[in-house]
């Protein structure tokens, strides 16, 4: 159980890195408090398995250090770390039974007897293996396997944190509930640190408390779901979480108004004059951009399609030609292409350059 | 259920039948023919029935007693050649590269020997062992041990052994390479997460993956080893005396030395029972084996 501090931490696959491009980690600062559980959230190749296979001493990274409570642990291999990882992939030791996989990690750390057999015991109940300890590894099922490769994770009494990388792959979608839940629980029970790599956003936004997106090698924002979901910091987060993901348009922005191809639109915060030379963008979620009738009083848009999702009606609309997604309330009868589109000042964000910027309050 | 059976299907297995029936059946039927006859110049045969093979196995007499010396020698051989070339194999299969040039470099290496025909090999270290002008033979010689292949029964077989040794441990490697290169690397870095041993990745994540590739290299290297004729053949000519002459070496001096066909075609049909029958025996334990783990 361990705090862990990531200090001007990078890595680069080549040699000697010249520009930013080279790093497939870019230098980053983080601390991940003891006992929480976070969730490493990003697209395939944005580093985040390179992030947890530094973290867990499987890669040294190439700059930077890596802190466990403090003491340096860069350069430690991570049979000497206190770290428990979790593959795509399971592994299971074909040869040996559920129960001797289960007791390998304790075994190989000179464990013996009643101590290893009490935990095995703990472990294989907690992930319903109990009915299969005396099975081979060979022929079971890859959610079993799977199970067992976590139980090999979670057996360790004394780890630091336990890396999960992408665990859920192979799992089927009705049993990735199953343990996704499992794994919260345990993680309640056992009051670790768990980081969770995934690029599955609703496993990531249930199973962490603190989600940390990653974007092209670089952590783009660490906060609670319903913060990343609120304020993203990036037009990425907002494109990446939600579903449709955020809208953004291209405004130019002065006080409390955007302006987007000569519309207004009102902000809740204040700006001062931001420059024309950089990207101003403004991102709203299609959930706080309300379709009304032609005529009340919102910004006039063309309606192109309507989406019934089920649980709400997601409009595809354009607003001066730009593209946009919107919400349909229930009560709307949408007829004909003309519509008009309301908006919620507090939650339309202005973005330089692709990050958030802060207005003044009110 | 009953299925349509498509008896036209037999047609499509028709051309290997053929082919099987005039490349095997057909010739190993003239030599059961043989074996039960008893020849002579001129192309007389006479009926012998199983006399033939009641002498083979019959360590009294004259040719029993010549097929046991070959076939305790065979086995002895065949024996040594897996004690030392599967460990072998395996250890110079975990010890290549893994990855960069290194790799094409270390395969076409170790593919050199196997490239190289059986008595070209025997020629080799026909040369290479002679205590005379021979590199090995004169080094050895000159270390203050005595080593004549062409005189000393024990210097007969050890260059036999390391020749084969030389020849065919590639093979082993290969197949085991091969077997490794299939593990993903996740079982590599989940094992030393688990903080296991060198020793116990070997034994619980290597060995079980190299598991049928061993087997594989374990059936062909004792067949092969079983039919040895080329190389003994060329270094040792079966001698000195009769210390390397192995049951092929024999047969060919009964078939083509004393032309006694009826012999010869028995020894023939008996040695590839008994190769069928090692086999087997392999097969069937080393699949158990498997199996038995679930």
């Amino acid at each position: 159980m361990a705090r862990i501090d990531l200090q001007n931490l990078g890595h680069s696959y080549t040699p000697n890195p010249k520009g930013p491009d080279d790093y497939a980690l870019k230098p980053m600062t983080h601390v991940w408090e003891q006992g929480g559980a976070y969730a490493l959230l990003g697209p395939s190749g944005c580093g985040k398995t390179t992030l947890l296979n530094i973290i867990s001493g499987l890669l040294t990274p190439s700059e930077g250090r890596v802190l466990f409570d403090g003491k340096d642990v860069t350069t430690l291999p991570t049979e000497a770390r206190n770290i428990a990882q979790v593959f795509q992939f399971p592994v299971v030791y074909d040869t040996m039974t559920v129960y001797e996989n289960l007791a390998f990690p304790l075994r190989n750390r000179g464990l013996r007897g009643a101590a290893v057999d009490a935990r095995v015991k703990e472990i294989a109940g907690l992930l319903d293996l109990t009915p299969d300890l005396n099975r081979r590894g060979r022929g079971l099922t890859a959610d079993a396997k799977q199970k067992i490769s976590l139980g090999r994770g979670l057996v360790r009494p004394d780890v630091a944190a336990i890396l999960f990388d992408e665990p859920l792959t192979v799992i089927d979608p009705h049993l990735k509930w199953e343990l996704r839940s499992k794994l919260k629980a345990l993680h309640r029970a056992l009051d670790l640190t768990m980081i969770y790599v995934t690029h599955d956003q609703t496993e990531a936004l249930t199973f962490a408390d603190k989600v940390v997106v990653m974007h092209d090698g670089r952590v783009v924002q660490i906060g609670r779901p319903d913060e990343l979901f609120a304020r993203p910091a990036h037009v990425f987060v907002g494109h990446f979480i939600g579903s449709p993901g955020m809208n953004v348009l291209p405004a130019e922005v002065a006080g409390r108004a955007a302006r987007v191809g000569g519309h207004v639109i009102p902000l809740g915060r204040g700006y001062p004059p931001l420059n024309g030379g950089e990207k101003i963008e403004i991102g709203v979620r299609p959930e706080f951009a309300t379709l009304a009738p032609a005529g009340a009083g919102g910004v006039p848009v063309r309606v192109k399609r309507v989406d019934d999702l089920g649980r709400v009606r997601i409009a595809k609309v354009e607003l001066s030609g730009l593209p946009m997604a919107a919400t349909v309330p229930e009560a709307l009868n949408v007829v004909g292409e003309d519509a008009s589109l309301m908006f919620d000042p507090a939650m339309v964000h202005v973005y330089v350059n692709g990050s958030l910027v802060e207005g003044e309050a009110a | 259920m009953d299925k349509p059976v498509n008896q036209g299907a037999w047609l499509l297995v028709l051309p290997v039948l053929l082919i099987v029936a005039f490349s095997a059946i057909v010739p190993l039927m003239t030599v059961v023919n043989y074996s039960v006859q008893d020849t002579f110049g001129n192309n007389q045969f006479f009926w012998n029935g199983i006399g033939w093979y009641q002498e083979l196995l019959d360590p009294s007499t004259d040719l029993g007693g010549r097929f046991f010396d070959a076939l305790w020698r065979n086995l002895l051989f065949s024996f040594l050649i897996l004690a030392i070339e599967v460990p072998l194999g395996i250890a110079v299969a975990l010890s290549m590269p893994r990855e960069g040039w290194r790799v094409a470099a270390t395969l076409v290496i170790l593919a050199l020997p196997l490239l190289i025909p059986w008595n070209v090999v025997g020629t080799i270290w026909q040369i290479f062992a002679r205590e005379d002008i021979g590199l090995l033979g004169w080094v050895v010689n000159h270390l203050g041990i005595p080593y004549n292949y062409t005189a000393d029964p024990l210097s007969a077989w050890v260059t036999i052994v390391v020749m084969d040794v030389w020849h065919w441990t590639s093979l082993v490697a290969l197949l085991c390479y091969a077997g490794l290169r299939s593990i993903p690397d996740a079982f590599y870095q989940a094992a030393r997460i688990d903080g296991a041993s060198r020793w116990a990745i070997f034994r619980n994540i290597q060995l079980p993956k190299m598991h049928r590739v061993l087997l594989i290299a374990v059936l062909l290297r004792f067949m092969d080893s079983f039919m040895i004729y080329t190389e003994p053949f060329v270094v040792t000519g079966g001698g000195p005396g009769n210390s390397t002459t192995f049951v092929s070496i024999d047969l060919v001096k009964l078939a083509l030395g004393q032309f006694d066909l009826g012999k010869a075609a028995a020894l023939s049909i008996v040695y590839n029972l008994v190769i069928l029958a090692v086999c087997w025996v392999f097969y069937t334990v080393m699949t158990r084996m498997d199996s038995g783990r679930n």
